[in-house]
């Protein structure tokens, strides 16, 4: 999986967009803190913001040109949205739920088979359950059942541990790692907690200001973080 | 008493009509008036208000006056006559309450969160399926307390009614204005047996609403 952004330009008030980046297969984590840009470049390769300058590709295909007017609906992308709620369907039973995207998508489809994905993630014993009645971590599974089966070619995770106790941040994070090791789903991970980001990512990109600040591997680059921090 | 019978079921029949009529444009422009911004909203905002404002009987004489625009339009281009028919109290009471219920859909919709269909389009669902499957319900039960609060409007509609659909006996006399030929004639038993009667529909068609809109969903 590649994913390109190019010049890619947003105003919103007084904050400023500006971001060029290239990420990988695996899983890649987007780090900076609150109001850094890092959900805003998520809902941009959603499809669910339109830049004012620039260019999304995902494998070569472009889902958004800006100087051509391309803008590919969220529906065509084949990217799926993890938010830090989990947005489950209110209205819908976890079934229900995890069935809305079933056969609807253009992304890896058959990888994903809803049967798979609820095993993989522990929800078979939650199925006629409502969201209300389900806890934050069970939530989050259902939410990452939900954006599996739609069979994505890359999944945004927006902060989706963020309202987690640490005890139940531990009990999703092998969850996560499973989809990354079994499913082997491309997965931009969007976190202000660097640990979160270590015990998943592989690579990581920093925001600050709306700009990527530096990207690399997770070690290295948390390295660098902590020596300018230290540095008087 | 066959007169009261007839009058009832044909104010029924009347506000059943025009509520359903305006059902799918209110829905419509709730929806676009809490969702979309576009050219004129601010225009079409205020011309759908103004039936709360102005008096009744003005709305009347604008809209379905010979003259009127939609009147006039009726008339030339479709060959409808509307004034002094049944179909004019059924236009009169959907104008009429038509601006509660837009208002009423559009807090309905901007209280279901955006994100929620945001992550409905990542899942595969394109505009009208995320509206169907996630705005409309999750909207719910805003749409019937505004779908019930315009159904009683239209029980209740008076000024705009007299003024397109006259007082025919047997045709257009809704309980209101019956209630009002009533007074008129000093039949003030008649009228007080017409007041009960809506009354009674009133009071049933928003106490039926108030707990179709608590129900939880099932």
């Amino acid at each position: 999986m590649t994913l390109s952004l190019k010049g890619i330009r947003l105003s919103a008030g007084e904050f400023q967009l500006a971001v060029d980046a290239e990420f990988g297969g695996g899983v890649t984590g987007l780090y900076g803190v609150s109001g850094s840009g890092k959900s805003s470049v998520l809902e941009i390769i959603a499809g669910l913001r339109r830049p004012s300058a620039g260019s999304v590709e995902l494998d070569g295909a472009v889902l958004t040109d800006a100087a051509c007017g391309v803008h590919l609906p969220p529906e065509r992308r084949g990217v799926g949205l993890v938010p830090q709620d989990g947005a489950l369907f209110p209205h819908m039973s976890v079934e229900d739920n995890v069935r809305f995207a079933e056969g609807r998508t253009v992304g890896a489809g058959g990888l994903f088979e809803r049967g798979r994905v609820c095993e993989l993630l522990g929800i078979g014993g939650l199925m006629g359950r409502r969201p209300a009645g389900l806890s934050g971590g069970e939530r989050q599974r259902v939410a990452l059942a939900r954006a599996l089966v739609s069979g994505p070619r890359l999944l945004l995770l927006d902060e989706p541990l963020a309202a987690l106790d640490p005890a139940r941040k531990e009990a999703v994070l092998p969850y996560l790692r499973r989809i990354r090791d079994e499913l082997r789903v491309p997965m931009l991970y969007v976190s202000h907690v660097p640990g979160e980001i270590a015990a998943l990512c592989n690579e990581v990109a920093v925001m600050a200001d709306g700009r990527l600040q530096r990207q690399g591997p997770v070690e290295e680059v948390f390295r660098q973080l902590r020596a300018n921090y230290a540095e008087p | 008493m066959g007169d009261v019978l007839q009058v009832t079921l044909f104010t029924l029949g009347a506000a059943v009509l025009s509520t359903l009529s305006i059902l799918p444009p209110g829905i419509a422009l709730g929806w676009l008036l809490a969702r979309r911004q576009w050219p004129g909203k601010s225009v079409v905002e205020t011309v759908i208000a103004l039936p709360l404002v102005i008096p009744p009987v003005a709305t009347g004489l604008i809209l379905f006056g010979r003259r009127g625009p939609l009147g006039s339009l009726f008339e030339r281009y479709l060959g409808v006559e509307i004034v002094f028919t049944w179909k004019a109290v059924v236009l009169a009471t959907a104008v009429m309450s038509l601006p509660l219920l837009v208002r009423t859909a559009r807090v309905a919709f901007e209280e279901v969160p955006v994100r929620l269909e945001n992550v409905a389009r990542t899942l595969g669902a394109g505009p009208w399926r995320a509206f169907f499957a996630v705005s409309l319900p999750l909207a719910r039960r805003g749409l019937l307390a505004g779908a019930v609060l315009a159904f009683a409007r239209a029980l209740g509609e008076f000024g705009a009614t007299a003024m397109v659909a006259g007082m025919i006996p047997g045709e257009t006399i809704t309980l209101s204005l019956g209630i009002y030929r009533d007074i008129q004639l000093g039949q003030d038993s008649a009228a007080y047996t017409l007041l009960g009667i809506s009354v009674v529909l009133a009071f049933a068609a928003v106490t039926i609403g108030e707990r179709l809109s608590r129900r939880r969903p099932a």
